[in-house]
């Protein structure tokens, strides 16, 4: 077993590509995949093996060890022998928990391969489905390991066939994940088979697992495993069946190193031309192309600064050397490179291509950025945006209970929103009132607990939480038109709603502001259908969907104004008319534009509130409606509660969709409206005393029936001190 | 139905304005005032009122352009109003949606004119009145600079004819834009345009204080006005077309320019 020298060792190793595998482990809350990576970490010598499984090396932050689940993604480079060859192992951590989930997206763009971790008892879970969905749309490889095998022989003590029954029944429900989201052309290659090595059993807690081939080849039968539990000797299995051996076996035969990998993967995350000299150096995996990364996450550290981590596709990292962020459009010189071990760097010179590096004295990067060799910097196309599955849906109000403190939650709060870029941390300039944003209300409850923490201990106060709405149309408006103040500028602006299809492509970041007009134009007009001229004519998409398009013709002066038209779109999107709920799904059509002929008479103080009352008066002769975000809930609850469980769901406006009974477990999938969800826990445990186990994430927006809208409108519209009557479209629209 | 008057006043300080605007006033019903669309550095509100008699009702731009002047028309509609305007009323454009909207609703309005900005500094230059093209504004930087002023001299110095470039004025904080800090930014287009329009060689005529006691008037090439001190403001520059010969005597005459323009000229 490898000790002390062990990161000079890997250091050596890391570049020789075909060795390396870039992996991360991802299930469902509580399926076991934190124990698991502790046994595995214990292996490669970084902890002691026996306090492995109860110390989460991982979980290093008091926040998770408390919890018992993990919240920081963190990563860790380990050495695996196999067959006398010493191979690199990055591990990349991801959460288990659904509220966090857009750091699991974040995560597999780092990674090519995934073990799947699938708790033997609870069978596939919402959650195992949401992560393996992921995982294909990255393009990252799934191999299937069933842990706590353990519980079915002592605690439900099943035989030998019946534990089979419920082993094939997981093997089959996986494949059929991936039968349902892989991509055609990976889709049968990557199903996995016991047979074919590419599912592995066992018990994480107890540290020992196997795939059929090692416990053939060891001439051991599930039947003398049952036996060690019944004589009480399980804890001999960890040196006849190590867990270790099992997953990074699994791992390095089925999971592609990262030259295979990016061959194919890289036309998946990454939007530019596969011919161009950065797109070959990538596809290649290329030490000698340019510097090529892809932050997944950035921290702060109190010490250390800014730490940027992420996939290094091409190119070397080294200390000293010029790269260039593209999103921030800043120059830097790189002032440290680690990689990873447990929670501690090492700072170790020069990565290459291929690996997880650590980056020190970026202090722009976040994650989703896009670092490239400053030589480089005009050709290139930065990595997609990374697209979130999740969006905040709940607000909560902070404030310190000794207004002194404030400046130190200001901090910290600026610290959390570098790290968590789903927390939305935003200043109410009207109220003065400091509002966390996030995608539940478990995650602001831990947003706030790192509030303290980084503020040093400050008392925080917390409103009561939030929903968050959005206001939309379902037809078209008029055609707006809106004077400038001084009257001598006029809009011509007309909204209607925008597919649903395109909506859908946006979120994908299948049509993204950076690719351009030409690229938006040819999808739209290709997958779309749209008309030619509204095709090639996209301006600008902000993040809540909406869309402006040019359709005027030939009016002078419009291309210096644009920039102001575009500010007065974004104003107009963040808070509409009916109760300045942010606007979503519109398409918005200018139309025609007149310009006042000197310059400073058309300054952004006249633009900017024309398009905005254009753009708000044609949205207010569309019916307008108030979405509200609705939940997936997935429920698991013994049979003799479904009934009651269920009805708490429909009676909270939720509607079920599916019931499947599992064993002695059913799981039951429905929808429900984030506004119904406060005091869920409380209604759901007196209704089945307990025994549901639940979890909700941000699914999709509706339409709220209509006496729910009138009610939030009114809600809303009276918190923010506004007259309690949606104003009229002739407050907007002027008259020639 | 009442009446809106359009009274120039004049440029620089209260002495602006003329007899016949001073008579108007004597017979108005409510007198309104608005400084924000020019500088009138020396103007003393409280001269004025000694001077007119009249109380003054000092009006915001949001007043006038986001209520559409409300409180104007309001005042116009039983009586007579009188808006007091820097230089020349309606020169300033954004007045003449104010008298649309007036005479839409029935209201008269009627102009007493007063010395304007335009011809004090055409004056002041010696330059041909009939010589100008297009005038322009050279906006206060805020983020992306407006090309205009740069694509307005390109186009009038093709025709020949000289342009009247107006700097901004941002009342509310106080900035007025100077001479040397107008030409650092044309010079920024330039050097993006590349076009050879202002360069560090071009003859320039910078004008500070028009209708004050002290103007202050020079011409010479771009290099020498960056560095040349126009004290307080307001300030204009003119970038001279073609010159009529007469036009090269009064600028080494009146503004101090360079004796070899008079074979520069035609």
């Amino acid at each position: 077993m490898p000790k002390f020298k062990q990161t000079a060792d890997i250091l050596g190793l890391m570049g020789k590509k075909e060795d390396i595998r870039n992996i991360g482990i991802i299930a469902h809350i509580d399926h076991g995949k934190t124990t698991m990576t502790d046994s595995l970490l214990a292996e490669a010598g970084l902890l002691s093996p026996k306090i492995a499984g109860e110390a989460r090396a991982l979980d290093y932050l008091e926040e998770e060890q408390k919890r018992g689940i993990t919240i920081k993604t963190a990563n860790i480079s380990l050495l695996h022998e196999m067959e006398d060859r010493p191979y690199v192992i990055n591990l990349i951590d991801t959460p288990g928990h659904v509220d966090f989930t857009g750091k699991v997206t974040r995560a597999l763009r780092a990674i090519d391969g995934a073990v799947v971790v699938v708790d033997a008892v609870e069978e596939v879970m919402v959650q195992t489905e949401t992560v393996t969905r992921q995982a294909l749309e990255e393009r990252v490889k799934p191999v299937l390991f069933i842990n706590k095998v353990d519980r079915l022989i002592k605690e439900l003590r099943l035989n030998p066939n019946e534990i089979q029954n419920k082993l094939v029944r997981i093997v089959r429900d996986f494949n059929n994940l991936i039968d349902i989201y892989g991509e055609p052309e990976f889709k049968e290659k990557w199903k996995v088979d016991p047979a074919k090595e590419t599912v592995a059993f066992g018990s994480a807690l107890h540290k020992w697992g196997f795939t059929l081939s090692m416990a053939q080849k060891k001439g051991i039968k599930f039947s003398d495993i049952i036996d060690a539990y019944k004589k009480g000797e399980y804890q001999k299995l960890p040196e006849l069946l190590p867990l270790h051996s099992a997953i990074l076996d699994m791992a390095v035969k089925n999971l592609p190193n990262p030259i295979e990998a990016q061959r194919y993967r890289i036309m998946k995350v990454w939007k530019g031309e596969m011919d161009s000299e950065i797109g070959k150096a990538m596809l290649n995996c290329d030490d000698n192309g340019p510097t090529v990364m892809c932050i997944t996450l950035a921290q702060m550290d109190p010490h250390a600064g800014l730490v940027a981590t992420g996939r290094l596709f091409s190119g070397l990292m080294e200390e000293g050397c010029r790269v260039y962020l593209v999103n921030a459009s800043k120059g830097y010189r790189v002032q440290q490179v680690s990689m990873y071990m447990g929670a501690f760097r090492e700072v170790v010179g020069k990565i290459a291509a291929g690996n997880i590096a650590a980056v020190l004295g970026l202090d722009l990067a976040r994650a989703g950025e896009t670092i490239i060799d400053v030589e480089h910097k005009d050709a290139m196309y930065p990595f997609e945006r990374i697209k979130y599955v999740s969006e905040p849906v709940v607000t909560i109000a902070v404030e310190p209970k000794h207004p002194r403190e404030l400046p130190r939650l200001v901090d910290a709060m600026n610290r959390l929103s570098i790290e968590d870029p789903n927390l939305v941390t935003t200043v109410n300039k009207e109220t003065g009132e400091y509002l966390l944003s996030g995608m539940g209300e478990l995650h602001l409850e831990i947003a706030v607990k790192f509030l303290r923490d980084y503020g040093g201990g400050i008392d925080i106060t917390t409103s009561r939480p939030i929903v968050v709405y959005r206001e939309s149309v379902p037809g078209e408006g008029v055609v707006a038109m809106a004077k400038s103040p001084n009257k001598h500028s006029r809009f011509w602006i007309q909204v209607e709603p925008l597919q649903e299809k395109i909506i859908k492509m946006i979120e994908k970041g299948d049509i993204a502001e950076e690719m351009g007009r030409k690229r938006i134009g040819t999808i739209l007009y290709k997958e779309a259908k749209w008309p030619t001229q509204e095709a090639r004519n996209v301006w600008a998409l902000d993040e809540h969907r909406n869309m402006i398009i040019d359709l005027t013709k030939g009016v002078q002066y419009l291309r210096e104004a644009r920039e102001m038209i575009l500010a007065g779109f974004r104003w107009a999107c963040q808070s509409g008319p009916l109760c300045e709920e942010p606007m979503r799904g519109l398409k918005i059509k200018l139309l025609d534009v007149k310009l006042h002929e000197d310059p400073v008479h058309r300054g952004p103080a006249q633009i900017m509130p024309a398009v905005r009352r254009a753009i708000l008066g044609s949205f207010l002769t569309a019916d307008p409606v108030i979405l509200e975000p609705i939940y997936k809930i997935g429920l698991s609850v013994s049979a003799q509660w479904v009934g009651e469980s269920s009805s708490v769901i429909t009676r909270k406006r939720g509607r079920i969709i599916s019931s499947q009974q599992r064993g002695a477990l059913t799981n039951v999938t429905g929808y429900i409206p984030v506004a119904e969800t406060f005091g869920l826990s409380a209604e759901m445990r007196s209704a089945t005393s307990g025994h549901a186990f639940w979890q909700c994430t941000f699914d999709h927006w509706e339409k709220a029936p209509e006496n729910v809208a009138a009610e939030v409108i009114k809600q809303i519209r009276e918190r923010r001190g506004l007259s309690p009557d949606i104003p009229s479209p002739k407050k907007f629209i002027d008259e020639a | 139905m009442g009446e809106i008057v359009f009274v120039g006043l004049g440029l620089h300080d209260e002495m602006g304005i003329s007899l016949r605007g001073l008579k108007e006033l004597e017979t108005a019903d409510s007198v309104f005032m608005e400084l924000y669309t020019s500088l009138m550095p020396e103007f003393s509100v409280k001269n004025f009122q000694k001077i007119s008699g009249k109380k003054l009702h000092m009006i915001l731009r949001q007043e006038l352009e986001e209520e559409s002047g409300e409180t104007v028309l309001k005042a116009a509609e039983t009586g007579k109003a009188v808006l007091l305007v820097p230089g020349d009323p309606l020169i300033a454009t954004t007045h003449v949606a104010l008298r649309i909207h007036a005479e839409k609703l029935g209201v008269r309005t009627r102009i007493v004119h007063g010395a304007s900005i335009l011809s004090a500094v055409i004056g002041l230059s010696g330059l041909h009145n009939y010589k100008f093209g297009k005038s322009v504004t050279i906006p206060l930087a805020s983020g992306v600079s407006s090309e205009t002023p740069y694509e307005v001299i390109a186009q009038n110095r093709r025709l020949g004819l000289h342009t009247l470039c107006l700097l901004d004025i941002d009342v509310t904080e106080n900035r007025y834009l100077k001479i040397r800090e107008g030409l650092k930014l044309l010079l920024q287009i330039e050097e993006k345009r590349k076009e050879n329009i202002v360069t560090m060689d071009t003859l320039v005529v910078g004008v500070a204080r028009a209708g004050s006691n002290n103007p202050q008037v020079k011409a010479s090439f771009l290099r020498d006005l960056l560095r040349c001190d126009f004290g307080g403001p307001p300030h204009s520059i003119i970038f001279p077309g073609k010159l009529h010969f007469m036009e090269a005597e009064a600028l080494i005459a009146f503004a101090d320019a360079p004796e070899n323009l008079r074979e520069a000229s035609e």
